[in-house]
């Protein structure tokens, strides 16, 4: 196993990282957090991943063949759902912000007060 | 009777589908008493689960997926006698605050209810789970239906901003535990978490398990709002409506300071020893300064729900300093000191909507005087407030001067100072508030708190002026009072408590129950303790440090002296740094969150792999 999905993965991080921290949009502030997010999924998969190793299905095949690891496919598949789930709450509180104040920059979003 | 276990997660999801459904054309009440009845059943169900848990831990496979040969193959929920009284504290905190909301809105449709149950549902899984990623999913499923709450009057502005800033860090906070999930999987092969904790064990701790181990603190800190992740906190716990503020406030961020333990106790205790002197050092150091910035900002806060916001970071601190003591002492402190604290939050967060069902305001400043009449609700208010600066014998007193003795035990001579200085703080602000509020005094102008309130302060569920207190409102706010006050004085709790933890702290008892099924037992007896002579001083002395600090910014002008002004001029200059930080803009506060990951990596590098 090599570290190169690693490498990729902690990339994919940090220009998530990025584009939140310098973001003046929120829908692009959304976007980045799902890239941040997807980093996980191919965490996951990089861990289970196997050379030369066919999909965990065993229909007709011998159970010693060489299978990748189904318990992360199916813990991707679940993060998926969950990073999905999130990104719609974001963009629909993104469109009311939008539709009460014709924004989408945090700066112009902040209530105007001492803390 | 294990088998119930896991109908109180289902309950609230089925009822929670059932309102989404089909409660759009029935009477409002008829949703109303659906949701109060299933959160009781859920609460009775909790009860019924602890008394068994007390007996031996419950473990319940999902699926009758046993273990085979101590290798764990399905998902299992694992609960023990201080994951039970959690959830059953969650289950009667909700109980609570659908009594509280059935007065509360004027319109509220049946989505409320539905996010509350599955809010509920969230937690209880989360407190009961014994799976890492079956974790990480109840983290998730408790979190978003909490970002839909805090949102929930979504026409202001205040709710928009509060519920973006907690959902993208809580996310990325999220995103981090899993991360670390994910790692412990790649090097153990395996999720449940009394496996990973045998698999790890006696081994060297390698760079793997210190990142894995960063990644998921993390994640459990931005929840538990910890300095620097805790900025989110005060934006989101400030505008949700009052019924969701006391669940937040009283249950949610405790929760992450559980998930912390319970990580910790099952997963790591192995490899990380709970005797090293550098993962102490640096979780205590982080609790302090969490604590004390908290108080500070407390202090200065003039918008009631800000001000018990950032008490509860404060207390955060407090309770991360009793967990990072990583002993079974500390642990008991804590578990006792986050129920008391969380039924007296609570109630002050009831008593505060019960003042903005009436005067349609929740500040301090314009609300002087405002509230003489409310015989009821105003001494309440001040005994909470008492509680809270930990006067002797209420409920937050006894688990406070059980974390001091343990820390105190672990060579920690300073931690009584910061229990302290937090104590008078926090309640010197509320003391501060309630003399003002319910009694008149004080002036109208406060150079500490800060100035220029919010745009809009009246709720916009309550556009008309309300004369009298609904019964509905009271009894939750008495009810959590009295359970708060009263709770050190339970004959025989504290023991119980003691004897919890240390079943808590066994890693290798919880891993023989889980994988081998021989029922872990809390131990028969434990040297139970009671505060000290030490602890009821510092007690009153924080009392009498709130006294004086409230009375001190009420009646300044009366007191006109040099060291005064001069130590009025130094604080001020000191909030307007810490208010400056907290800016209110999310990328500010994802990059402390970058910054606080990096140093808490940097930290446990340091002192953990040597």
């Amino acid at each position: 196993m090599s570290f190169f999905p690693y490498a990729v993965a902690a990339w994919v991080v940090l220009i998530g990282l990025y584009g939140i921290v310098t973001s003046r949009n929120l829908i692009h502030l959304v976007m980045c957090l799902s890239v941040v997010q997807s980093a996980s999924y191919l965490v996951l998969l990089s861990i289970g991943y196997k050379d030369d190793a066919q999909a965990p299905i065993f229909a007709d095949v011998p159970l010693s063949t060489p299978a990748v690891d189904p318990v992360v496919q199916a813990l991707t598949l679940t993060d998926v759902v969950v990073g999905v789930t999130v990104t719609a709450l974001l963009l629909a509180l993104a469109v009311q912000a939008h539709k009460r104040y014709e924004t989408l920059d945090p700066e112009d979003l902040r209530p105007r007060r001492r803390r | 009777m294990s088998d119930l276990a896991p109908l109180t997660v289902g309950i609230p999801l089925i009822v929670a589908a059932v309102l989404v459904g089909g409660a759009w054309f029935v009477p409002r009440r008829v949703v109303d008493v659906a949701s109060l009845l299933a959160a009781s059943t859920v609460a009775v169900l909790c009860a019924l689960v602890l008394a068994k848990a007390s007996e031996g831990q419950i473990v319940y496979w999902f699926g009758g997926w046993q273990p085979r040969h101590g290798t764990a193959i399905g998902v299992a929920f694992a609960i023990d006698q201080l994951g039970g009284g959690l959830a059953l504290f969650c289950a009667l905190l909700f109980v609570a605050a659908f009594v509280f909301s059935w007065r509360y809105f004027v319109t509220v449709g049946p989505l409320f209810h539905a996010l509350m149950l599955v809010f509920l549902a969230g937690m209880l899984g989360f407190v009961y789970t014994g799976d890492l990623f079956n974790l990480f999913v109840f983290f998730e499923l408790m979190s978003v239906a909490a970002y839909a709450l805090v949102a929930y009057d979504i026409e202001e502005e205040g709710p928009l901003q509060g519920a973006l800033n907690f959902a993208v860090t809580n996310t990325i906070g999220a995103f981090s535990i899993l991360t670390g999930i994910a790692l412990l999987y790649g090097r153990t092969g395996a999720l449940n978490m009394a496996q990973v904790g045998s698999a790890l064990a006696g081994g060297k701790p390698d760079g793997l398990v210190i990142v894995a181990f960063t990644l998921i603190v993390v994640g459990f800190l931005v929840k538990a709002a910890v300095v620097p992740f805790h900025f989110w906190l005060a934006g989101a716990y400030s505008v949700a409506p009052t019924p969701v503020c006391l669940l937040l406030s009283a249950a949610m961020s405790e929760l992450g300071l559980y998930g912390l333990a319970r990580v910790y106790w099952t997963a790591f205790s192995g490899v990380l020893d709970p005797g090293d002197a550098g993962l102490q050092a640096v979780l205590v150091g982080v609790g302090a300064l969490t604590a004390l910035v908290g108080a500070a900002m407390c202090f200065g806060q003039r918008h009631l729900k800000r001000m018990l916001a950032f008490a509860t970071v404060a207390h955060a601190g407090l309770f991360l300093i009793g967990l990072g003591l990583f002993d079974a002492a500390g642990l008991a402190g804590t578990a006792l000191y986050v129920v008391a604290d969380g039924c007296v939050k609570a109630a002050m967060f009831v008593s505060v909507g019960v003042v903005q069902h009436l005067r349609e305001s929740v500040d301090e400043l314009r609300l002087r005087g405002r509230g003489r009449d409310l015989r009821l609700t105003g001494p309440l208010f001040a005994a909470c407030a008492l509680a809270v600066a930990a006067l002797p014998p209420f409920g937050p007193f006894f688990g406070k001067s059980l974390v001091e003795k343990a820390a105190e035990d672990a060579g920690l001579w300073w931690a009584p100072v910061v229990f302290l200085l937090t104590a008078a703080l926090t309640g010197g602000a509320l003391v501060r508030a309630a003399g003002r509020v319910f009694a008149g005094l004080g002036s109208a102008k406060d150079p500490i708190a800060s100035d220029v309130p919010g745009p809009r302060e009246v709720d916009p569920e309550l556009e008309y002026r309300h004369d009298r207190v609904p019964r509905t409102m009271t009894v939750p706010a008495i009810a959590l009072a009295l359970a708060g006050l009263g709770l050190g004085l339970v004959p025989g709790l504290i023991g119980n408590l003691e004897r919890a933890a240390a079943q808590f702290v066994d890693r290798p008892a919880y891993a023989a129950s889980v994988l081998h099924a021989r029922p872990a037992r809390p131990p028969v007896k434990a040297p139970s303790s009671s505060p000290s002579l030490l602890g009821v001083l510092v007690g009153l002395a924080s009392a009498a440090g709130a006294l004086a600090l409230a009375a001190a910014a009420l009646f300044r002008s009366g007191l006109r002296s040099r060291a005064l002004a001069a130590s009025e001029g130094l604080a001020g200059a000191l909030l307007a740094r810490l208010r400056a930080i907290h800016s209110g803009l999310v990328p500010d506060y994802v990059t402390w969150l970058i910054v606080g990951t990096a140093l808490l990596g940097g930290l446990f590098a340091l002192t953990l792999s040597g």
